[in-house]
């Protein structure tokens, strides 16, 4: 009894964190604007971001040299987008209010893989200025 | 019998192990955070002495057993110092640092008497897997417990240090995971042998890699709004949300 209570309350505490931890690190990616850049080549139309996107966004990530200081952060919030992914599907057929407060996570981690691919652009331009300047 | 892969995660463990005490030693922060460097230090030491054993007496062997369990509860013991610290940065303000040290004594006088009793009451040949596993679920528990309040206080008190925030919120990842793995353990212990035998050793990598990570990652002066972590935060500028039509 005492096990299956201490069972209960630490995975729901476990969720708790890491929801809260993955929101940090996505918190401090929604400082940053998006250049219009990157809304070209992400595909990204006006104002809207759909849930999604994540997948490619981060494909094109992948793409670009790695800056080294995001990798952990990225590997984080895909975990988190995949778990609201799991709650968005289980909101469907149980609750819909959780469904759409999952879509709404996910749109926040499609704008943290937008705001990383910006940096990874500024980057890789960064590094191409460097060797084209004459030595 | 271990496999590559144990070997993999332990290697992996105490090369972060180590990273974690390079990185606290190399700043200031070693001082600012002193408790969680003494812990690093634990860690480090216990992990070594560990291996050791390990490749001296065989994963099935007693010496193994004792030295894995006790300085498993030995180290959970560090950790709530460690929590009583943010305790103490949380509360630095509020000029309450006596009363923290209190409770942190009292906690361990408390933990230190339950551990006894638990002991006593069960003799050593009894000393059995079942029994160890209880008390390590226990432990950990309190750790959910006093990481949880934690955190409460940070969200209370709209504490904003992006660092701290994001060290109690790995600490509680790390004694969640594990209170939530060994209580499975004790309700199925069938399923210890297919998955629940790599929660610890993944919490246990996981912990010192958060920890690392942060004080790499994240300088002392960086803020935060507590909101942005607990409420949905509105849209950047110029961007909005859109829902889909499920």
């Amino acid at each position: 009894m005492i096990a299956a209570l201490i069972c209960v309350v630490s995975i729901a505490a476990l969720l708790q964190f890491f929801i809260s931890y993955s929101r940090s690190i996505i918190a401090a990616y929604r400082k940053a604007a998006l250049s219009d850049q990157v809304r070209e080549v992400a595909g990204i139309a006006g104002d809207t971001l759909h849930g999604e996107q994540f997948g490619r966004l981060l494909q094109l990530v992948r793409l670009c040299p790695q800056k080294g200081d995001d990798q952990g952060d990225l590997s984080v919030v895909q975990s988190y987008y995949r778990l609201m992914g799991a709650f968005r599907f289980l909101g469907r057929v149980l609750w819909p209010a959780l469904s759409r407060w999952a879509e709404h996570e996910r749109v926040d981690c499609v704008y943290f893989a937008a705001v990383a691919l910006d940096r990874r652009i500024a980057y890789s331009r960064a590094l191409l200025a460097q060797q084209m300047t004459p030595q | 019998m271990l496999g590559p892969i144990d070997y993999a995660i332990a290697a992996l463990a105490i090369s972060l192990e180590l990273c974690l005490i390079v990185r606290l030693l190399a700043s200031k922060d070693c001082i600012r955070y002193i408790a969680l460097t003494l812990y690093a230090l634990a860690l480090v030491t216990v992990s070594i002495v560990e291996d050791f054993v390990l490749l001296r007496f065989g994963v099935h062997s007693q010496a193994y057993g004792y030295i894995y369990y006790y300085s498993d509860a030995l180290l959970t013991i560090v950790l709530f110092f460690v929590i009583m610290s943010f305790y103490q940065q949380v509360f630095q303000q509020m000029g309450v640092g006596k009363y923290v040290r209190l409770a942190s004594i009292l906690l361990l006088s408390a933990t230190a008497l339950f551990s006894y009793l638990v002991v006593r009451r069960i003799p050593s040949h009894h000393l059995t897997n079942r029994f160890v596993v209880e008390v390590s679920q226990n432990l950990y528990f309190v750790g959910v417990v006093l990481t949880y309040l934690l955190w409460g206080a940070v969200i209370k008190l709209r504490e904003t240090r992006t660092r701290l925030i994001q060290l109690v919120l790995a600490l509680g990842i790390f004694f969640s995971s594990d209170a939530a793995g060994y209580a499975l353990r004790n309700l199925y212990p069938s399923l210890e042998a297919s998955f629940l035998k790599w929660v610890p050793p993944i919490a246990g990598t996981f912990l010192p890699l958060a920890w690392a990570y942060t004080f790499t990652k994240v300088s002392e002066d960086a803020r935060l709004e507590t909101a942005r972590v607990t409420r949905r935060a509105p849209a950047p500028a110029g961007m909005a949300a859109h829902q889909q039509a499920s």
